[in-house]
C-alpha cells in the first residue's frame, strides 16, 4: 500500500492544475479526428522539458488517458473515430447518438471508459511493483534479451506483415546506433553533421508520428464536405449511471479483455475494443441488436480500450517493453528525463513514480467529469477543417522539435525522418516497431557490450547469452513471437486479407 | 488501392540498399570493437531486407498502399511547402515569420474556399494570426524558447 503515501504529490497546484489541463486538452485532441493519442503525446513530451519528471508525466499521463476517451467524442457524433480504440464504439455509438441518444451514448462511453480505466489503473498499481521485484533477478544477459523481445514483439504484432515489421525494428535499432558510440567514442554513421549528436529520441517522435499524419492530411485534397455533427439532447446521468451497472455483463466482459490485451506487449487499444465487441456480442441474448446502437456493445468497447491503458504501463514500467505505441512515446518521455524503468524506477525514484501512477487514477475520474461536461464542445472542436489541423501540427511539430536542444540539426532529423516514414508506411512498414527499436537499440547495446565483457571473462559469449532458464525463456518468447506472427500472416495470407 | 509489384520492388529495393550499406560500414570500419552491436544487427537487417526484396520480385509484397500519381500531385505542393520552410525558411527568415508563412499557405493551398473568395481570405488570415499568438505566447513567452530570428522575427 505504499502508493497511498504518495497521493498528495498529485494534488500539488501545479501538478493537478497539469492533470486537469492534460485531460481537457486530451479529451480535445481525442476528439480530432487524425491526431492520434500516440501523436498528441510525442508533440506534449517537448513541453514536459520545463517541468520536473513528476509533472511531466502527470501531463504525458492524463494525455494518454483521455485522448484515448476523448476519441469517443468523434466516433460517437460524427462517426468518425478519434483513434483506432474507438472503431468499436462508433458500430453502436453513432446508431444511438442518431436515434437522438447521443448524450445518453456519450455519459456511458465516458462511464464504462472510466470505471474500465480505474480497475486497468489499479491492476497497475498492485501487479508492477511486484514484476519489478522479479526484474532484480535480471542480469545484462537478460536485459538484452528483453529489448530484442520488446522489438520483436511489437515488430511482429502490430504490422500487417511481420517481415516488415521485424525490418521496421531493424531500422528503429540501426538509427539509435547513429551518432558517437558510448565506449570507444567512435564514429557510426553519420553520413551528415545534423547526425553528430545521435538522433534524438523526441525529434525522432515527433516527426515519425506527426509529419506522416500531417502529409496524410495533404493527400486528402481540398475537401469541401462539412462534417455534420448530430445535436445532443439531454439525459440524466444518474439513469446512464444505473444503466451501466444494470449491464454489469458488458462491462465486466469489456474491462476483462481490455486488461488482459493491455498486458501483452504491441497490442493495441484497437484490438482490445474489437475483441471485447465481439465477444460481449456472443455473450448477450440480444446478440442481434449490436451495430443498431446497442449500449452493450458501446459499454464493452469503451471499457476494454481505457481499461488496456493501466496494464499497458506494466511492461514498461518494470521491464521497459512498452504495451503499446504511445506507451512506446511514454518510455521515451521517461528516458529523456533520466528516470529508467525497472526496480530503479520504485527505489530510486518512488516519488515520481508512484505519482505519476496515482495521477492516472485520478485522472481518470476527472476524465469522466469532465468528458461529460465537454463532449459537446469537443465535438463542435473536433470539426476544425483538416487544412487548419495540417498546418498546426506542422507548425508545431518544427517547434517542438528544436525546442529540446534548440539544435536545427534536431529538426532537419525531425522532418527527414518524418518524410521517409510517411512513405514507409505507404508501402506497409510500421512506426511503433521502429520507434521501439530507437528506443531500446542503446538499452539492447549497453547490455549486449556490458554482456560481452562478463562473458569473456567466464564462458564465453555462447555460455552467457544462450544458457540460463531465463535466458532460454526469453529467447523462446522471440521465436514464439516471431512465429506466431508468421503463422497469422499465413492464415490471414490464404484468407486473401493480406500478404506478408 | 494497393502498391503495384514495380512500386513494392522500388521500395524494397531502396530497404535493401539501406541494409547493405549498413552492413558494409558495420564490418569494414574501425574500431571493431565500436561494431560489434551494429554488426549483430546488420546481419539481421540485410537478410530481412533480403526476404522482403524477394517476396516483392516474387509479386509477394502486398501490404501498403503505395503512391499513385493522384496522390503524389494531392501531395506535393503541401510536400514542398514543408520542405522549404523546415530546411530553409525557418533558419532564413526566422521561426515566426516563416512559420506565419507556412501556415497561411498550407492553409490556403488546401482550404476548399476558393483563392477569389475575399471572406475566405480574411478568415484565413485571422486564423493565422491567432494561432501565431498562441505559438508566440506559448514557447516565446510561457517556455522562453529561444528560436532562430534570422532576416526578421
Amino acid at each position: 500500500m505504499e502508493f497511498l503515501s504518495y497521493f498528495g504529490g498529485v494534488f500539488e497546484p501545479v501538478a493537478f492544475m497539469l492533470l486537469i489541463g492534460g485531460t481537457i486538452g486530451g479529451l480535445i485532441l481525442g476528439a480530432t479526428p487524425g491526431l492520434s493519442p500516440t501523436m498528441a503525446v510525442a508533440l506534449l513530451i517537448p513541453f514536459t522539458f520545463h517541468l520536473t519528471p513528476t509533472q511531466g508525466l502527470i501531463l504525458l499521463g492524463a494525455a494518454y488517458t483521455s485522448t484515448v476517451a476523448g476519441g469517443a467524442v468523434s466516433a460517437i457524433l460524427l462517426k468518425i473515430p478519434g483513434a483506432p480504440a474507438n472503431i468499436a464504439t462508433a458500430l453502436d455509438g453513432n446508431a444511438m447518438a442518431k436515434r437522438g441518444e447521443g448524450a445518453r451514448a456519450l455519459q456511458l462511453s465516458f462511464l464504462s471508459s472510466g470505471i474500465g480505466g480505474v480497475i486497468g489503473v489499479l491492476l497497475l498499481i498492485f501487479l508492477t511493483p511486484v514484476l519489478a521485484q522479479w526484474a532484480l533477478a535480471f542480469g545484462p544477459s537478460h536485459l538484452f534479451w528483453l529489448a530484442i523481445l520488446g522489438v520483436t514483439v511489437i515488430g511482429s504484432l502490430d504490422s500487417k506483415s511481420f517481415v516488415k515489421g521485424l525490418l521496421s525494428g531493424c531500422i528503429g535499432l540501426w538509427l539509435s546506433m547513429i551518432g558517437y558510440d558510448d565506449i570507444q567514442g567512435a564514429q557510426r554513421f553519420i553520413f551528415f553533421d545534423a547526425l553528430a549528436g545521435g538522433i534524438h529520441i523526441i525529434a525522432a517522435l515527433i516527426g515519425i508520428f506527426a509529419i506522416p499524419q500531417v502529409i496524410e492530411m495533404f493527400a486528402k485534397g481540398r475537401q469541401s464536405g462539412v462534417i455534420e455533427a448530430i445535436e445532443v439532447p439531454r439525459h440524466a446521468l444518474s439513469a446512464s449511471i444505473a444503466e451501466v451497472i444494470q449491464r454489469i455483463r458488458a462491462l465486466s466482459i469489456g474491462t476483462s479483455f481490455g486488461v488482459i490485451i493491455g498486458l501483452i506487449p504491441g497490442v493495441g487499444g484497437q484490438i482490445a475494443g474489437l475483441v471485447a465487441y465481439d465477444q460481449s456480442r456472443k455473450f448477450s441474448p440480444e446478440r442481434e441488436k449490436f451495430g443498431t446502437g446497442h449500449p452493450e456493445g458501446l459499454i464493452a468497447a469503451e471499457s476494454a480500450n481505457n481499461a488496456m491503458v493501466g496494464p499497458s504501463l506494466v511492461p514498461l514500467l518494470t521491464l521497459s517493453i512498452p504495451g503499446s505505441p504511445t506507451a512506446a512515446v511514454l518510455l521515451g518521455g521517461l528516458l529523456i528525463h533520466g528516470i529508467f524503468p525497472g526496480t530503479d524506477l520504485f527505489d530510486r525514484n518512488p516519488e515520481v513514480a508512484w505519482t505519476f501512477i496515482n495521477s492516472m487514477l485520478i485522472g481518470q475520474i476527472l476524465m469522466v467529469i469532465f468528458g461529460i461536461l465537454t463532449a459537446a464542445w469537443a465535438a463542435k472542436i473536433a470539426r476544425v477543417p483538416t487544412p487548419i489541423m495540417a498546418a498546426s501540427v506542422l507548425v508545431l511539430a518544427l517547434f517542438g522539435s528544436y525546442s529540446v536542444q534548440q539544435s536545427m540539426g534536431d529538426v532537419t532529423v525531425m522532418m527527414g525522418l518524418g518524410v521517409a516514414m510517411f512513405f514507409l508506411q505507404r508501402f506497409g512498414f510500421s512506426a511503433a516497431p521502429l520507434v521501439l527499436g530507437l528506443i531500446l537499440g542503446p538499452i539492447a547495446e549497453a547490455n549486449f557490450i556490458q554482456g560481452s565483457l562478463i562473458a569473456n571473462a567466464q564462458d564465453g559469449p555462447v555460455v552467457y547469452f544462450l544458457t540460463g532458464g531465463l535466458n532460454i525463456f526469453l529467447i523462446v518468447l522471440v521465436i514464439a513471437s516471431i512465429l506466431y506472427s508468421f503463422w497469422s500472416n499465413m492464415v490471414l495470407s490464404r484468407r486473401g486479407a493480406v500478404a506478408a | 488501392m494497393t502498391a503495384s509489384r514495380f512500386q513494392h520492388l522500388i521500395a524494397s529495393g531502396l530497404v535493401l540498399a539501406v541494409a547493405v550499406i549498413v552492413g558494409w560500414l558495420s564490418f569494414t570500419q574501425q574500431p571493431a570493437e565500436a561494431f560489434l552491436f551494429p554488426r549483430l544487427i546488420s546481419v539481421v537487417f540485410v537478410l530481412l531486407a533480403l526476404w522482403n526484396f524477394a517476396r516483392a520480385a516474387l509479386g509477394l509484397s502486398k501490404v501498403g498502399e503505395g503512391v499513385d500519381m493522384r496522390l503524389a500531385l494531392t501531395i506535393l505542393p503541401g510536400l514542398v511547402v514543408a520542405l522549404i520552410y523546415i530546411f530553409f525558411a525557418a533558419k532564413t527568415l526566422g521561426f515566426y515569420l516563416a512559420s506565419t508563412i507556412a501556415f497561411l499557405v498550407v492553409y490556403t493551398l488546401y482550404d476548399p474556399v476558393p483563392v477569389s473568395d475575399l471572406r475566405g481570405w480574411v478568415r484565413r488570415i485571422v486564423i493565422t494570426a491567432v494561432f501565431m499568438a498562441v505559438i508566440y505566447g506559448l514557447f516565446a513567452m510561457l517556455l522562453q524558447v529561444q528560436t532562430p530570428r534570422g532576416l526578421f522575427i
